[in-house]
């Protein structure tokens, strides 16, 4: 065993994917963008909208995340989202569907200042992607 | 005794009937397996995240700043009841099971002169129990138009439950559901998701020494929504395996009776027939011995 941990997503639904040989995974958290390797600290931390980049021995894979909870322990990493799409998958129509219903909620006056956030953050990666 | 023909109406109107039933079975054994494995999909989530919710709150040291959502609003006298059930019927005892579950507890409540407030979720509950309560139930929900029991739907309802919560409408929520066991077994099942219910006797692993970013407080009230939004999509997984369990083995019963009551028919109009050729027999006879 090198340097490679273990990675499982999971949604609501189901288990979305589980790797053993991933070398390095960049998440989006709260606070800014995290990279995490193995023997990383035991943490919690959650996620704002944005990236998750995995880089595996069998290839690098780019998910779109709204939100969640990363837990990392004894070389686990566990990724809890409600909504979760592959990158490679999205298609064009769905990605500006979700731009559009971003935008809208980020453009409502009464949200409070987190939920703003959130809301831009989604609109400013929707657009990298697109 | 009924006429040939009656009867004859009564056996096809039986082996109708059983024709349907027995199409139900298969319905719902079709979507018994897919429910089924949806609620196993399910589970790692609730699991992962109960155990990430156990771990912040053992971590939590100071039970007074923690959030309301765990530690309560500090009274016990308004209860909120959130009962699932079915929109459709026919399905054994799927939905009197909750009801009566929910009724007994109902009951207690009434005994202690607590406040009582009910949620429905599911149209054959709100039917049932609006008798009675009519007047307790603030709301009706109903998932009429998705065909399996979705995360959003879910977060719906705990949506309304945490507002709800929010403008201190209630002190306590509770949550009625069927568990699935097997198919011809479900257990009604009332659980308590305000506040949350952190004992755990065979979890030891708060020891881990965990990093939050940010502090425990935020990632903790930011989690719990969700966690009640997953407790009820847990709930509505589980309930939906054992709607269709229960109506498979309804169903099932149904048939069986059905095969029942037409031989039992069969026997009776051969009878009859056969009564009715020696009465003519007899006829026959002693006219041709009058001659």
């Amino acid at each position: 065993m090198s340097d490679e941990f273990k990675i499982e997503i999971v949604n609501p639904e189901k288990s979305f994917l589980s790797k053993e040989d991933v070398n390095e995974v960049v998440v989006p958290a709260f606070e800014g963008e995290m990279g995490i390797l193995k023997d990383h600290i035991s943490i919690i931390s959650f996620l704002k909208p944005g990236i998750i980049t995995i880089q595996a021995k069998s290839g690098e894979e780019k998910f779109y995340v709204e939100d969640g909870i990363i837990e990392f322990k004894n070389n686990t990493l566990s990724i809890l989202t409600s909504y979760i799409l592959n990158l490679k998958d999205i298609e064009k129509n769905k990605l500006l569907e979700l731009l559009k219903d971003a935008e809208e909620e980020s453009n409502k006056q009464e949200i409070s200042d987190q939920l703003k956030y959130l809301a831009d953050q989604k609109v400013e990666t929707l657009k990298s992607i697109n | 005794m009924a006429s040939l023909d009656d009867l004859k109406k009564r056996i096809t109107s039986v082996k109708s009937t059983q024709k349907i039933t027995k199409a139900m079975k298969m319905v719902a054994a079709a979507k018994l397996k897919r429910a089924q494995d949806s609620a196993e999909k399910g589970r790692p989530y609730s699991e992962k995240m109960n155990n990430i919710i156990l771990n912040l709150s053992s971590g939590i040291s100071d039970k007074e700043t923690a959030p309301k959502l765990l530690s309560g609003s500090g009274k016990e006298q308004i209860h909120l009841c959130v009962v699932l059930t079915s929109d459709r019927g026919l399905c054994g005892g799927f939905n009197a099971n909750i009801i009566k579950k929910a009724k007994s507890y109902f009951a207690k409540l009434n005994k202690e002169g607590k406040e009582l407030k009910i949620i429905t979720v599911g149209s054959k509950g709100n039917d049932q129990l609006k008798r009675l309560y009519g007047n307790k139930i603030i709301d009706n929900i109903s998932f009429k138009n998705s065909k399996n029991a979705n995360y959003f739907d879910a977060e719906k309802v705990g949506k309304i439950i945490i507002e709800k919560f929010q403008k201190e409408e209630f002190d306590i929520c509770t949550i009625f559901y069927n568990q699935f066991k097997n198919v011809i077994t479900q257990i009604p099942q009332a659980q308590q998701i305000i506040p949350l219910n952190t004992k755990s006797d065979d979890q030891n692993n708060s020891e881990d020494n965990y990093e939050f970013e940010p502090d425990e407080d935020e990632i903790l009230s930011n989690l719990l929504p969700k966690n009640i939004s997953t407790q009820i999509f847990k709930a509505m997984l589980e309930n939906s395996a054992s709607e269709q369990g229960a109506r498979m083995s309804a169903m099932d019963n149904a048939t069986r009776n059905a095969g029942e009551m037409v031989d039992k028919l069969t026997i009776e109009y051969n009878r009859s027939r056969q009564a009715a050729i020696t009465k003519e027999l007899i006829e026959i006879i002693s006219g041709a011995e009058s001659l």
